[in-house]
């Protein structure tokens, strides 16, 4: 294999691993901050419990979160050297924000949580808590700044000297209308993942009637946040698919597998097409529901992969400008179904875990136990389609990925690195999971000693 | 003072923030298994560091990132350069980091031995390839016209760099221990204390021959004249005065001289490369520096608004937090927070 084919696969397997632990780490730390919130308006030690039961699980995840996120900071230098010197100046800006206003914040107040609950007041300690919440949001915020920039390009100029590309507008950047659907979006994927979570492991102990008062109120509260943030994720997620038919309409034209240029353009619920890409085989097909999604009325111009593909060679010179089709359509199909489901749960289990009806549902609460895989699948499947749905340009329209790899660094390096990271986070999560599972499923949280 | 030369001195002062604050951290994780007669008494040792490893750590994530916003060209040569050395070093912080968090979550001695040899490893090889990497940038090393090293690892484990290695490991390991001396109680604060001392005279060593050495092999020391040396004998004074008072049982004093030694080399180090920051051993006009390397003046602008802001509120919680844990830890298990 090539160093850029080594390469990508190095940033896709680390990234998606770190997002495995990210979202959790942003929807729990304000579960428990809210949780700690009702220990100190109300004094009730059960608040307390609950607060160190889910930090206990909360901190198994947010250790591999941060560690893999030492790989993130450091691999743009190391894998995409002429990224960093093209876009440096755009792109380092925002990294050292989020190091600066967000990873500070994160790792000492956790360490101050952690560590402080009889050396802070009460309230000291439900202000770090908020802090940790806080850190790990701002955190999400910059850091997708910076990816909004790579999605749609905004504030700068290309050097004609150097051909780098400069700041220019520092508002433009931080206001990039990406972020706007981008940030909502993914804060309320973390909140409706941590959700989910907290369900699985009450429901566990629902099922086996352990601690019912402690757990009943864990899958409530979890059950309302979720749901919120589900219904959120959701309508986020469609403004943000209205908003890329305007932006990146080849993304959208492959994650539906809209081959043809249609006015009005129909849906596609099941499409299979040829090898080359170019062409629909089967396919069953809603009229004129795609218009309809993209512009809410019932007509309106959606193009087609081939027309977009003859418009982008026009722009930027013959090769081909086509993402990977079957990836995109069935990673949108599998995040918004997932979606879809998850509604659908956290609704039942609101309406039931209203009373003490929720202990009898134990097929309801056999299946959230491994419902907690939905909004995992989901938050991967959307990345897969934000990152290779850009496909070929590492910054949209402005830098392809195969002139972003650094070119000093032998295949073999990358290999190794790529075969070193590869088993030791797969080795960690394995690891991680166990304890989370042991934690999760045990009492010895609840029982320990104040 | 242009911004570039500000945006010089900040990264300087982000790696003076990582060295002194990671120095000890690394330093009492190298000590650890050798102090600890029992997992009590493990434990209180990870626990003087327990509250403030991570918020140590991204002082290092931030002057990568910083360094990222101002000198992209630095970032993207020294990182894909030193591409196998950061890879080792990647392992070891992240083997480190999840050592801390899970050595307590199992109760079997096999367990907790397994990580805590993660935390030893994640500490020394961290420390080593800081040195070996601030000894080749001493050095220069062979950066074409295109700001690229095409060397790979073999050409970066040169004598002079691996001395400069055993430096740093001596000398944090020394800071660790100074460190201990003020956080731990008794017998174990004793022992740390004792430790300290050896890696005291290791350090003390292994730093005249390195200056010695450097003295031929760049030009750190002599290239801006007289004023070069004055930081590089601070550093050695403040090292002199470390040992002393250890010897002499002002822990206090002992600590602060280790931290100024660390402070002070850092300063001769970036002292000496300015305005350079990667030297370039084919050619001194490929050499990376303040102009050729930096972001452009709006980047550095807006960066500066941002740094003066923050660091300081930074600086004031994170002191906080030492306020808040300054109590000695005791090897007891009924107040240790696992
Ligand atoms: C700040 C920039 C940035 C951020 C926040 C993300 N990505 Fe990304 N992503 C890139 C910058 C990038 C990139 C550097 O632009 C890559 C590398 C090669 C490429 O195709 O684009 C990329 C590729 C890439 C690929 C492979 C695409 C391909 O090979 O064509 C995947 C699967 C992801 N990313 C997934 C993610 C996930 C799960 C993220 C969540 C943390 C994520 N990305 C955040
Ligand atoms: C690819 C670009 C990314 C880089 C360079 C990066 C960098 C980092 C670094 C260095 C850390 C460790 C900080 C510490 O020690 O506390 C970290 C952790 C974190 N990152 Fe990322 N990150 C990336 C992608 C993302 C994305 C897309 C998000 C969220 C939307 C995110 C959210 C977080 C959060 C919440 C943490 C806290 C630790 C945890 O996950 O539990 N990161 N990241
Ligand atoms: C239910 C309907 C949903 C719709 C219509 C939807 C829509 C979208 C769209 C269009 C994108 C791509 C944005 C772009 O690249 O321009 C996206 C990305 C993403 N989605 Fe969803 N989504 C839905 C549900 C979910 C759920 C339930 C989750 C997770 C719990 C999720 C997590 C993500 C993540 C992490 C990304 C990548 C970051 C981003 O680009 O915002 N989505 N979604």
């Amino acid at each position: 294999m090539n160093p850029l084919s080594l390469a990508r696969w190095q940033f896709s397997i680390v990234t998606i691993y770190h997002f495995f632990y990210v979202p959790l780490t942003l929807g729990l730390a304000i579960f428990i901050a809210i949780i700690e919130t009702k220990y100190v308006r109300t004094g009730d030690e059960m608040y307390k419990k609950m607060a160190k039961f889910w930090g206990k699980i909360f901190l198994i995840n947010f250790a591999i979160g941060v560690v893999t996120g030492i790989v993130q900071e450091f691999q743009f230098g190391m894998n995409w050297s002429e990224y960093s010197r093209f876009m440096g100046d755009i792109f380092g800006a925002p990294l050292a924000i989020e190091a600066l206003l967000a990873f500070y914040m994160e790792s000492t107040f956790i360490g101050l949580w952690v560590f402080g609950w009889d050396k802070l007041t009460k309230k000291q300690h439900l202000a770090a808590a908020w802090m940790v919440a806080i850190g790990s949001n701002i955190s999400a915020l910059w850091i997708l700044i910076a990816n909004s920039f790579m999605q749609n390009p905004v504030g700068y100029t290309i050097d004609p000297e150097t051909g780098r590309a400069l700041m220019s507008d520092f508002g433009a950047l931080v206001f990039n209308p990406n972020v706007l659907h981008q940030f909502p979006h993914v804060l309320a994927s973390g909140v409706s993942l941590a959700g989910f979570v907290v369900m699985a492991f009450s429901a566990w102990h629902l099922l086996r009637k352990h601690d019912v008062t402690f757990f009943r109120p864990s899958f409530r509260m979890a059950a309302i946040y979720t749901l919120v943030g589900s219904v959120f994720v959701g309508t986020i997620g469609h403004i943000q698919g209205q908003f890329m038919v305007e932006h990146q309409p080849m993304k959208m034209a492959v994650a539906e597998a809209h081959f043809e240029t249609e006015d009005p353009a129909a849906l596609s619920i099941f499409t299979i097409g040829n090898w080359e890409q170019t062409e629909e085989i089967f396919s069953i097909r809603i009229p004129t529901l795609l218009s309809f999604m993209t512009y809410s009325q019932p007509y309106g111009e959606i193009k087609g992969i081939n027309q977009l593909q003859a418009e982008f060679e026009e722009t930027y010179g013959p090769r081909d400008y086509v993402p990977p089709v079957a990836i995109n359509y069935w990673s949108f199909r599998t995040m918004i179904g997932a979606g879809g489901l998850m509604v659908i749960l956290a609704f039942l289990g609101v309406l039931w875990s209203k009373d003490r009806k929720l202990d009898e549902k134990k097929g309801y609460l056999k299946i959230m136990i491994y419902a907690a895989a939905l909004p995992y699948l989901a938050v991967t499947t959307g990345w897969i389609l934000a990152e290779t749905g850009r496909w070929p340009w590492i910054v949209y329209g402005l830098q392809t990925i195969e002139d972003a790899v650094s070119p000093n660094v032998p295949a073999w390096n990358v290999a190794l690195s790529l075969a070193l990271m590869t088993v030791l986070y797969t080795v960690l999560t394995i690891i991680a999971f166990k304890l989370a599972v042991k934690y999760g499923t045990s009492d010895v949280a609840i029982k320990a000693k104040e | 003072m242009d911004l570039n030369t500000i945006w010089f001195i900040l990264v300087t002062v982000l790696f003076i923030g990582f060295f002194f604050l990671e120095g000890f951290d690394y330093g009492v994780g190298i000590l650890m298994p050798f102090l600890s007669k029992d997992d009590n008494e493990r434990r209180a040792v990870i626990n003087t560091i327990g509250p403030h490893w991570d918020g140590n750590e991204v002082w290092m994530i931030t002057a990568g990132g910083a360094m990222f916003a101002s000198f992209p060209h630095v970032y993207a040569t020294l990182f894909s350069g030193f591409y196998l050395a950061l890879v080792l070093m990647l392992v070891a912080l992240i083997l480190r980091g999840v050592a801390f968090e899970y050595r307590s979550l199992r109760d079997d001695p096999v367990w907790r031995n397994r990580w805590d040899w993660a935390i030893f490893g994640g500490s020394l090889v961290p420390a080593l390839l800081w040195g070996v990497t601030v000894g080749n940038l001493m050095r220069g090393f062979a950066i074409d016209a295109d700001m690229n090293y095409w060397g790979g690892l073999i050409p970066l484990l040169n004598p002079y760099s691996l001395l400069a290695g055993l430096v740093f490991v001596t000398l944090f390991t020394t800071h660790g221990a100074n460190f201990l001396a003020l956080k731990l109680e008794g017998d174990l604060a004793e022992r740390a204390k004792k430790f300290g001392f050896q890696a005291w005279i290791a350090a003390t060593v292994l730093t005249v021959l390195f200056v010695i050495w450097s003295f031929f092999e760049t030009d750190i020391l002599t290239k801006s004249g007289i004023n070069g040396l004055i930081p590089a004998l601070l550093a050695a004074v403040a090292l002199l005065l470390a040992g002393f008072y250890a010897k002499s049982g002002k822990d206090m004093l002992a600590f602060i001289m280790g931290s100024l030694t660390v402070v002070f080399a850092t300063i001769m180090v970036f002292m000496g490369l300015f305005p350079r920051i990667l030297i370039s051993s084919m050619d001194a006009a490929y050499s990376l520096n303040i102009h050729n390397a930096a972001a452009s003046p709006y980047t550095l602008k807006i960066m500066t608004i941002v740094a003066v802001i923050f660091v300081p509120i930074v600086l004031i919680y994170q002191i906080w937090t030492y306020k808040v844990f300054s109590a000695r830890v005791k090897a007891d298990p009924e107040t240790l927070v696992y």
